[in-house]
């Protein structure tokens, strides 16, 4: 299909406005945040059910903490460059280790925004929340799995963070998609090369198989959008099934989606041929998302190429 | 409960914070010493919260943002029956337990995990604004160190509990002047804390910490004003009640070894003593 839809952040919004009209324990809590979360429509309608702290991260996180020990439904909502690292903290003790199931959201996340410079990326939010007991990570590809993720965390027992863009997001799924935290889903079936993509880039990755198609080359396309509960099955599967794997994400090659499957894919002793596309360790390019994405090829073009290299040399 | 029964549990406690570190091994000795007036004032005359109310969210909460002084409060909820001072006695510091150096909720009676400076104060107008929200009449005490009140995070957390008027919450400085290194007033200078916090809206009281009569009489004035956040300026002594340990920043996480534990039990003996009005 790959038409255009909303932003994700802001089907997050239109979701959690619904949700909240019917269920007054749901609260958003803002760090001056409310803009760019897509919130004041929410903040409009609920003023009872917003709770704004104003420009204090770690105080936000805190706050949510004791929100939830108070019985409330907490979404968490602040940009994911400063929520995950300068309130990192608050995140491992007061959330995660306190086990307080807040919903962390990370709004404008990756290089949502591009030009803004590295102050305002989060490269590194799977990274420092993956080796943190006790909290669940999901990215969302499109408008369905935002709206899905939303709906599932209402009832989520657990501490979680949820990982939104801000720019409009090409529809990558059919209304009749299965969502489930923990379970990834196959976009397109496909047996020489697998590419796994988690958040935003899982379009271009898509884009990449179409590519491939017309050559001739049959790629499986995977949404891994649930980082925590891991989904190692739908892994292993590619792993076998395939001739070789590319995993895609809006992250540092460090520490996210793809160190994540080659460690799981080296200790089950398995060597399907595997790179890591993301953001490199370097000072990071300027410029807007799709182009920063273009820039690392993170693009059709630029994963077509790596498949070709890989395909290559496994056969 | 009594002024003199009152007076009783803290030393009684303060036996059950030095015994439980001489057998643990490990501990925050003079600031559990310090801060455990306040603790066996707000469980024995001030809060509404027990073991038989605890899983309710419509009681009063406690959260000990010094959780280094965890011993004080271990101390107190054995008391209090959360659990037995023989098992505190038997797994406190010790390997495979949950009785560790600083709070957590895999213990019975214990609201929230700290043990990180600057954390508790956020966590806890998080709760008092849940009970605003709801109507509901619980009240949130939170107990700081001074030197704690380095962290910008308390500050973060005082300007959202004056925004909102949060009068159910009750912030207690455990003003013991001392932390690791030193007076706090040449590590960081913290006066003029009433000031302070009068600037940042709170409503404020100063008291001697180590007074639970003093202690008892001014929590029962809370809320000091209405619609404004309450906090209780605690004067107390590091080390109170042994005088070896008191005012000494060695005995910060000291253990008291045997012959040290006797002579400290000894002090306390003979204060109780006095308190029975028998000749020790």
């Amino acid at each position: 299909m790959n038409t255009m839809g909303q932003p994700n952040q802001q089907v997050f919004a239109d979701t959690l406005l619904e949700i909240a009209q019917r269920n007054r324990d749901v609260l958003v809590v803002t760090s001056d945040s409310r803009g760019s979360a897509k919130l004041l429509a929410f903040g409009e309608e609920l003023p009872q059910q917003i709770v704004e702290v104003g420009i204090a991260e770690q105080n936000l996180v805190g706050i949510s903490a004791g929100l939830a020990a108070g019985g409330k439904i907490v979404f968490a909502v602040s940009p994911a460059c400063f929520l995950t690292i300068r309130a990192l903290e608050q995140i491992k003790n007061d959330v995660a280790y306190s086990d307080r199931p807040v919903r962390v959201i990370g709004i404008s996340a990756g290089v949502s925004y591009g030009m803004l410079g590295s102050t305002h990326h989060s490269l590194h939010d799977y990274a420092a929340l993956r080796c943190i007991h006790n909290i669940d990570i999901i990215a969302p590809a499109d408008n369905f799995e935002t709206r899905a993720a939303v709906q599932a965390l209402i009832d989520h027992p657990r501490p979680v963070y949820l990982r939104l863009g801000k720019k409009p997001m090409p529809h990558l799924h059919t209304a009749d998609a299965q969502f489930e935290i923990g379970k990834a889903i196959t976009v397109r079936e496909g047996h020489d090369l697998t590419f796994i993509a988690i958040g935003e880039p899982t379009s271009r990755a898509l884009a990449a198989a179409d590519l491939l198609a017309s050559e001739g080359l049959s790629c499986r396309v995977i949404s891994m959008h649930t980082l925590r509960p891991f989904d190692q099955q739908a892994l292993l599967s590619a792993a076998r099934e395939t001739q070789a794997i590319i995993t895609v994400e809006e992250h540092s090659v460090h520490g996210g989606l793809g160190e994540c499957c080659a460690a799981i894919l080296m200790q089950y002793g398995i060597y399907t041929p595997l790179k890591i596309v993301g953001i490199p360790d370097t000072y990071t390019y300027n410029g807007d998302q799709f182009a920063i994405f273009d820039h690392y090829g993170i693009s059709a073009d630029g994963l077509a190429a790596v498949a070709r290299t890989l395909v290559e040399v496994s056969i | 409960m009594t002024t003199t029964e009152l007076r009783r549990k803290s030393i009684e406690y303060r036996k059950a914070i030095l015994t439980s570190i001489h057998s643990g091994g490990a501990g925050h000795t003079a600031g559990s010493l310090s801060c455990v007036d306040i603790i066996n004032v707000l469980y024995n005359h001030t809060m509404n919260i027990s073991p038989a109310n605890f899983d309710q969210v419509d009681r009063d909460h406690y959260i000990q943002s010094k959780g280094h002084s965890v011993e004080a409060l271990y101390a107190v909820l054995a008391d209090k029956g959360f659990f037995s001072m023989e098992t505190l006695l038997a797994d406190l510091n010790r390997n495979g337990t949950h009785f560790v150096g600083h709070p957590t909720r895999k213990v019975p009676g214990i609201e929230h995990n700290t043990g990180a400076l600057g954390h508790g104060l956020s966590v806890a107008v998080g709760l008092a604004l849940a009970a605003k929200l709801d109507d509901k009449v619980y009240r949130v005490f939170t107990l700081l160190g001074d030197g704690e009140l380095a962290e910008g995070s308390v500050w973060e957390a005082s300007m959202t509990a004056a925004h909102y008027q949060l009068d159910n919450l009750v912030v207690i400085i455990d003003r013991n002047t001392l932390q690791i290194t030193g007076r706090t007033e040449d590590v960081n200078a913290l006066e003029p804390l009433s000031d302070k916090f009068r600037a940042f809206g709170y409503a404020v009281r100063e008291v001697d910490g180590n007074d639970v009569s003093a202690l008892a009489a001014t929590l029962d004035a809370v809320p000091f004003a209405a619609g404004q956040p309450n906090l209780l300026l605690a004067r107390t002594v590091k080390g109170k009640g042994v005088s070896f340990m008191e005012d000494e920043k060695s005995w910060h996480h000291k253990v008291p070894n045997a012959d040290q534990l006797t002579a400290a039990l000894d002090e306390l003996n003979a204060a109780q003593a006095v308190l029975e009005g028998v000749s020790p």
